[in-house]
């Protein structure tokens, strides 16, 4: 009888806890993280021309073959700059090549960034008006795809990359593609 | 300027202020007003991935217009409102749905509040139904005992007699008992 009792008057408590737990955990998770739904796909096709080069176009093609991490950015991107810096160290990594996707952007703004500041990217598709863009389900700059040797997408990450998303995210994600072959 | 006219004017700026903020969309001609309600109606049921609590149909953000732009080519294009949606969909995920679809992943969206409201009802009604036994038999045969040894006490030849609170409670005992 006391042993019920008790239970009954803990139970509320117990509930309140949980509750607390789950709204602490909530605030924990970032909103703007939606999932997208393109992981596990191929990539989408596109055709754009390379920023560096108008006569050269950039095509699904450039992602198959080996890892890419595919780059979402923007001259006008704030968060882009934060990961400049880890950009050009990944891009001595000789595991994976770096594709930008240049978006929503002016061709002589995005060339002075990488002029003055140092260009991370093998390649960049040049994406002024969001056409490829909506294809890949961009809704905002940055953001990363990882994309295989076979040209599926197996990562997106939303928002600038550092240490840590290299570390803990990517870096495993790479090494895990690379020993598949 | 008389005050009348320039408070009449302050006004009538304001109405159309207010007007133009609500829905500056892009220009957008169509074939027809049922393709042009076609289009609002479309617009207003997905979501703005940027400012996530707009539609849209509200949203001021450059994706917006994009997204936009992408939903009257397709409409012009002749394709139909489902295909639209579902290329959108397979894009930007369920998220860009105002409505979440029902399907497994959002079962727990749809059902949950329900299930809850269950759970809670039923240890409600048991809690509710549990409480009428429960007046019945609330002293131990301990306490009886106790109880009579002090309505004993009470009626020894040093005391008062029995007073009206303890014959109370001797009622109450032995109709107790008597249940």
């Amino acid at each position: 009888m006391a042993m019920s009792k008790s239970v009954r008057y803990l139970t509320p408590l117990i509930v309140f806890g949980a509750l607390v737990a789950l709204l602490v955990w909530g605030l924990g998770q970032d909103p703007r993280e939606v999932p997208s739904p393109l992981i596990g796909k191929p990539v989408p096709e596109f055709s754009l021309p390379a920023l560096e080069d108008p006569n050269r176009t950039v095509t699904e093609a450039d992602l198959k073959g080996k890892i890419s991490l595919v780059n979402v950015w923007a001259s006008w991107c704030n968060s882009c700059r934060a990961e400049h810096q880890a950009l050009m160290s990944l891009s001595e990594v000789p595991d994976f090549q770096i594709v930008g996707l240049n978006w929503k952007d002016e061709a002589a703004d995005a060339m002075r960034v990488l002029r003055l500041t140092g260009n991370p990217y093998d390649l960049n598709g040049y994406d002024p008006d969001n056409t490829v863009g909506i294809h890949w389900g961009v809704y905002g700059a940055p953001e990363t795809f990882v994309v295989d040797q076979d040209g599926i997408i197996r990562y997106k990450h939303i928002g600038p990359i550092d240490r840590e998303v290299w570390e803990k995210k990517l870096q495993p994600l790479v090494a895990e593609l690379r020993a598949r072959g | 300027m008389s005050p009348l006219i320039r408070t009449l004017l302050i006004a009538a700026l304001l109405t159309f202020a207010g007007a133009a903020s609500a829905y500056t969309l892009e220009e957008f001609r169509f074939d027809s007003p049922a393709q042009e309600a076609q289009f609002r109606d479309l617009i207003s049921k997905l979501r703005c991935l940027v400012c996530q609590n707009e539609s849209l149909a509200g949203s001021q953000a450059e994706l917006a217009q994009d997204l936009r732009n992408e939903v009257y080519r397709m409409l012009r294009a002749g394709q139909s409102e489902d295909e639209i949606l579902d290329f959108l969909v397979a894009r930007y995920g369920d998220f860009v749905l105002y409505d979440p679809p029902l399907k497994p992943s959002t079962y727990v969206l749809w059902f949950g509040p329900f299930v809850i409201i269950g759970i809670a009802a039923f240890f409600m009604l048991r809690a509710v139904l549990r409480r009428k036994p429960s007046t019945e038999a609330d002293i131990s045969d301990a306490e009886r005992e106790r109880l009579r040894a002090l309505l004993d006490s009470d009626s020894s030849p040093d005391g008062n007699g029995p007073s009206s609170a303890t014959s109370q409670a001797t009622t109450q005992a032995t109709t107790k008992q008597s249940t």
